[in-house]
């Protein structure tokens, strides 16, 4: 007796998982028409992050074209993606291959998917810092980050490098004016304009006045 | 009221205190005035277009609009990627094909869009206003023997259609004003690879090669110092320096003045102006070893004139020097 | 006036978006038509065979075919007309599928605007007049533009055939690219030995003239009778005196020349022959380096040279060449690589171009065949290719495809493995194009007898390091990112057109393209013709080609040019501009407004002055007829009543009014 297949033939349909409004809404987003890419491979031949990629930046705009929405947003290459513009420098299409990872990664980002937890944890503590001084404040931000990512003692030897070169402020600064409040309101419109939103930066838990935490 | 707006970014009161006051100095010295853009706030950098675009052009559209009240016409930065955040709202805003971009970032601004303000990074007007020549008038203090690497950093340059200034894959900017300061700008190939970006905190791993790279070319190409333009390379390859040679086993040990700083150290700045005291690995020893280098060269080049001239004194004049050819 | 109007359906291209029934029917009704048909394919030769069979039962004076363009088909209809007795100008098309089928789906519209231009063209067919072609000598003499292969071939081949050339090279030898290749693909044969043969005949040819380091100044007249002025420059030896010796290219102190001819990869001297086969074998001197010229001193050639050919006084010299029709030969140059900045920008002395690399396997090169690194002269072990350098670009503004690079590449690859053993070449490429015959096999021996190891991917980046390269790429097929560390790097630059073809085009009155190419009348059916008549194109001045491409093209334009100087006499259009010298006031403007010159004030026995057309350089344009403030300069078969006949015919589709 013929012993009955179990491994199911698992060939990619290239009808059944084209997901057309995938790709006409990241044309739409980055303003780039992936029908020029043909798939030279420039890209990834200068990609600075390759090596860390789970998908190498040519086939992400090859999975893109095949409309392959699961396989795409669900990687980790879009999240360390550093917008270094190589790619998008040297594309004999003109094509801003940057500019379709940043998409990407904002379409990601909306599902709720972090697959680099940390990278995002990273750019929700600098607009969170943001959306409260209104600029930057450095020194909350890594202690914020050094808490969040659960990793507080891998900048810890930079700490006494920086005090004693006074890089680190220990009070935030912020603008003379209404800057402060007009970041503020900025940062409201965006989180209420938009009605889903699972990925908004969050208020961190301690801040201002406890440098000193991380810093010793 | 000056035409030019300065634009300094978070880091430059923080990090980067030093790339900022050495470039308002050397901007003093020579003779380039620009005034604060009033109430700044965040641009948004580099993580504000990985969550939102419209977020991200909000942010540095504020920016751009305190500039025009202030009766700016360009605003210029020391940071890369504040330049590329102003650039990007301004061109995006001025896209009469992109109105959608427009009216969410007025709806964030809570306000009318800024009208087109030319944002340049100060390298370009120290470079396009002064130029190397007028740099040269007024070194006091020649680099004399210092290799330079001058490394621009992933940005500054890309894409060209969006920074528009000098060339994208051999960038020579600062490469000529540290050349007309008297240093030996050495070719270095990596100019315009990326050093890890933000990636120190969230990947450090990630960042550690990347940076190690910049640093092993640089010392392969013979560099006393590296020449820096943008505050997170500064950082990667200054502060984190310990991180990168951990990683790559090795103990490079190049330090990473802002080129700012080397202008001024050339224009004859003070230290208040230059606070080189704020590289973590400093600078002095490299010059000093390019100064001891320097007077050797110095040394055998006299000696080699001295001999020269005294073989000429005994030597008899030959027929050549009376019939030039044939 | 008896008019008969045939409605073509052009099978479904005009029928499925036009009711040519009824655009017929409608035609019936216009004054003086007294017959109007449709037909499936008038320009067949049924259709052709009704025309002529309806004019003469009929007795028609004029006949309308609403069809195609005129471009397509109007030679064809006149000569029906013709044949059936009629003057060939009484003859008009109303083009109802480029201008109405083919841009619109809606029927009822199309119908009533090929219904409107019908109309149009009888309204004008009825004021048309008959108007009879002049012959006039033609010149039996050809004026080749360029020396290089396509030049070369085109020469010998309309010499056979019995006609004069004038062949002008830009360069002091014939040749062009293929001179400087070292062995051609698929068959690898020495380039220059199956070249040098025919640059010889060239050379001895009784019926060739050969005017080098010389180009085209200006151009005027017309089809049978251009005139062409050539401007030989100076060489500053009289070729007539030297012979080719050489001694005085031993001698010259001033050695730092860079070598064109060696595409800068060596040093010559400031006077000399640019390579062993070069036709004219005669010494030029360049100025910009010649010791004597710059600065005063010198002069030992003039000593050396045994028959006393060297002149620093000489000029350049114009001369003047009646002919009957132009080739135009000028080939193309390569891209400059130093516009890829991540490939060095040209900084880099061990990047070199493909035709570089030519120099130096040639074993009459620079390196006498030697493969040497230009930095250290050393033996490369590792040589990287790297295709579409500048070609399949947008971002460098060429987006074609050169079609020449995956062949040149396979073979210097399999040179390179063959000169050096123990060497390893590798290709970067994004696809293969091998479409001729032997091509396909001679790539896949590149890979499968040489073991050239081709990588799929495009190479983002080349750096130096350690004295060597390091080639950044991709290989796609991997899905990696890849790196070798090279020895030395060519780079296959692409075809652009040849430096200086607008300007020439300009005075050939010849169409280009975006990037220069000359354009042929129909890329399919006219690829050697222009839409100048007597003008023909050979070569890759027209498209980037290969050798046998070249040749062939040739070949076939000097078959066009031999047919059209076959006869004795050639016809003149008679649609020129004609004065009606009792209406011309001679003021002048039509003669200043002309841009071919063709216009004369003549003056009369009483001393005022008329404008006068010389109907040979006429070109038809109309610019005259519309400057003219008293309208006396008319032209034929478009005057002013002609033109506002269609006009009154279309304005007037609502009145009621048939007649």
């Amino acid at each position: 007796m013929p012993t009955p297949m179990r491994t199911p033939l698992a060939s990619l349909d290239l009808e059944a998982g084209r997901d057309l409004s995938f790709i006409s809404a990241v044309a739409d987003e980055s303003g780039q028409d992936l029908k020029s890419c043909y798939q030279c491979g420039n890209c990834t031949a200068g990609c600075a992050y390759t090596h860390d990629y789970d998908i190498p930046v040519h086939q992400i705009m090859r999975l893109v074209q095949l409309g392959r929405r699961e396989d795409v947003l669900s990687c980790r290459s879009i999240w360390l993606c550093a917008t270094c513009q190589a790619c998008t420098t040297r594309c004999p299409n003109n094509i801003e291959v940057a500019t379709v990872m940043d998409v990407l990664r904002h379409m990601a980002r909306r599902e709720g998917r972090a697959p680099e937890r940390l990278v995002k944890t990273f750019a929700d503590g600098f607009l969170s810092s943001v959306a409260r001084h209104g600029r930057v404040f450095e020194a909350g931000l890594a202690m914020v980050f050094a808490i969040l990512s659960g990793k507080p003692m891998q900048d810890a030897g930079l700490g006494p490098a920086m005090l004693s070169r006074g890089k680190l402020a220990f009070w935030p600064h912020e603008p003379e004016g209404n800057g402060k409040a007009e970041v503020a309101a900025i940062f409201r419109r965006y989180r209420e304009g938009k009605p889903a939103q699972p990925a908004t930066p969050d208020e961190p838990a301690a801040e201002t006045g406890q440098a000193g935490e991380d810093a010793r | 009221m000056s035409a030019l707006g300065y634009y300094p970014g978070c880091s430059q009161s923080g990090t980067a205190a030093e790339y900022d006051i050495s470039t308002r100095a050397c901007m003093r010295a020579l003779g380039v005035e620009m005034a604060d853009v009033p109430d700044w706030t965040c641009c948004g950098s580099t993580p504000a277009h990985t969550v939102d675009h419209h977020l991200a052009g909000a942010l540095a559209a504020r920016n751009l609009l305190q500039a025009q009240a202030a009766g700016f016409e360009r605003v210029a930065t020391p940071c890369p990627s504040c330049l590329a955040a102003l650039k990007t709202a301004d061109h995006r805003l001025a896209d009469p094909a992109d109105p959608a971009y427009k009216a969410e970032v007025e709806r964030l601004l809570g306000r009318a869009a800024p009208a087109p303000l030319e944002a340049v990074s100060t390298l370009q007007v120290l470079f396009e206003q002064v130029g190397p020549a007028g740099v040269r008038q007024r070194v006091a203090n020649p680099l004399t023997g210092l290799r330079v690497a001058c490394y621009y950093g992933c940005i500054m340059n890309r894409p060209p259609g969006l920074m528009a200034f000098d060339d994208p894959e051999n960038p020579v900017a600062m490469d000529e004003l540290l050349s007309a300061c008297g240093a030996e700008v050495v070719d270095f190939p990596f100019k315009t690879e990326c050093c890890g970006a933000a990636f120190g905190m969230p990947r450090l791993d990630v960042m550690r090669r990347l940076s190690a790279r910049i640093l092993d070319m640089a010392a392969s190409c013979g560099a006393d110092a590296i020449a820096v333009a943008c505050p997170l390379c500064q950082m990667n390859l200054d502060l984190r320096r310990g991180q990168v040679n951990a990683a790559s086993r090795q103990d490079i040990q190049i330090p990473v003045p802002y080129f700012t700083q080397l202008m001024g150290l050339a224009l004859g700045l003070p230290e208040a102006d230059l606070r080189l005291d704020k590289l973590v690995l400093p600078l002095a020893p490299a010059l000093a070893a390019a100064e001891g280098r320097e007077k050797a060269r110095e040394k055998t080049r006299e000696a080699e004139r001295q001999a020269k001239a005294a073989a000429k004194a005994t030597a008899r004049t030959s027929d050549k020097e009376a019939t030039p050819c044939a | 006036m008896r008019i008969g109007v045939m409605v073509c359906h052009c099978g479904n291209n005009i029928a499925a978006t036009v009711d040519v029934e009824a655009v017929a029917a409608a035609a019936r009704e216009l004054p003086d038509v007294v017959y109007a048909t449709d037909h499936m394919y008038a320009c067949s030769d049924p259709g052709q065979k009704t025309l002529e069979q309806t004019i003469r039962d009929l007795k028609l004076d004029g006949v309308v075919v609403a069809s195609c363009s005129p471009r397509m088909h109007e030679v064809t209809f006149r000569r029906a007309v013709e044949r059936a007795g009629l003057n060939r100008y009484m003859f008009e098309m109303a083009n109802i599928r480029e201008h109405v089928a083919w841009i619109s789906l809606d029927r009822k519209r199309n119908t009533e605007k090929a219904t409107d231009l019908v109309r149009m063209a009888v309204a004008k067919l009825r004021v048309d007049r008959p108007l009879t072609p002049k012959s006039f000598d033609v010149q039996k003499r050809v004026l080749i533009v360029g020396g290089g292969v396509a030049g070369i071939q085109a020469a010998l081949d309309c010499a056979d055939g019995g006609l004069d050339v004038v062949l002008v090279e830009r360069k002091s030898s014939i040749g062009g690219i293929m001179s400087k290749l070292d062995k051609t693909f698929p068959t690898i044969d020495c380039s220059v030995c199956v070249l040098g043969p025919k640059m010889v005949d060239v050379g001895q040819n009784p019926r060739i003239t050969l005017h080098t380091l010389s180009e085209v100044e200006d151009v005027s007249g017309y089809v049978g009778n251009f005139e062409v002025r050539i401007r030989k420059h100076t060489t500053y030896v009289d070729w007539a005196k030297c012979t080719g010796c050489g001694a005085c290219q031993e001698k010259c102190p001033s050695k730092k020349v860079p070598d064109a001819f060696n595409e800068n990869v060596s040093l010559t001297t400031a006077i000399g022959i640019p390579f062993p086969q070069a036709i004219p074998k005669r010494a030029t001197i360049d100025a910009a380096h010649c010791i004597k010229l710059t600065k005063g001193k010198c002069g030992v050639c003039e000593k050396i040279c045994p028959t006393g050919a060297i002149a620093y006084d000489m000029q350049d010299e114009i001369v003047t060449e009646k002919v009957g029709a132009i080739i135009a030969a000028t080939g193309i140059d390569l891209f400059d690589h130093k516009k890829c900045g991540e490939y060095g920008a040209g900084r880099y002395p061990d990047v070199v171009t493909s035709l570089a690399y030519e120099r130096m396997l040639s074993a009459s090169g620079p390196t006498a065949g030697h493969i040497k690194r230009p930095s250290d002269g050393a033996e490369p072990k590792t040589v990287v290719f790297i295709a579409c350098v500048g070609s399949r670009d947008r971002s460098l503004n060429r987006p074609y495809c050169s079609g020449f690079c995956c062949m040149y590449t396979a073979k210097q690859a399999i040179l390179t493995r063959d000169h050096i053993p123990d060497s390893r070449a590798y290709v970067f490429y994004m696809d293969i194009r091998a479409n001729g015959k032997g091509y396909e096999e001679f790539v896949r021996r590149a890979q499968e007898e040489y073991g050239v190891e081709y990588v799929r991917g495009r190479v983002a980046q080349i750096y130096p390091q350690d004295g060597k390269l390091m080639v950044r790429g991709a290989d796609t097929l991997l899905g990696r990112q890849v790196e070798v560390a090279a020895d030395l790097v060519v780079l296959a630059v692409g075809a652009e057109a040849s430096h200086g073809a607008p300007e020439l085009a300009e005075k050939l009155r010849i169409s280009y393209d975006a990037y220069g190419f000359y354009m042929e009348s129909h890329p399919k059916l006219r690829p050697v013709e222009t839409n100048t008549v007597g003008v023909y194109l050979a070569g890759a001045c027209q498209g980037p080609k290969d050798i046998p491409a070249s040749v062939a093209q040739a070949s076939a334009a000097a078959g066009k040019v031999l047919a059209l100087l076959s006869k004795d006499k050639l016809e003149s259009d008679p649609q020129i501009a004609l004065v009606n010298a009792n209406r011309c006031i001679g003021c002048g403007k039509c003669e200043r407004t002309c841009p071919f010159g063709a216009i004369r004030m003549r003056e009369l026995r009483d001393g005022s002055q008329r404008a006068e057309v010389v109907e040979t350089v006429c070109q038809g344009c109309g610019i005259c007829s519309v400057t003219c403030p008293v309208r006396a300069i008319q032209l034929q078969h478009f005057t002013d009543s002609q033109l506002l006949a269609e006009v009154n015919a279309l304005c007037r589709t609502w009145d009621e009014t048939t007649e």
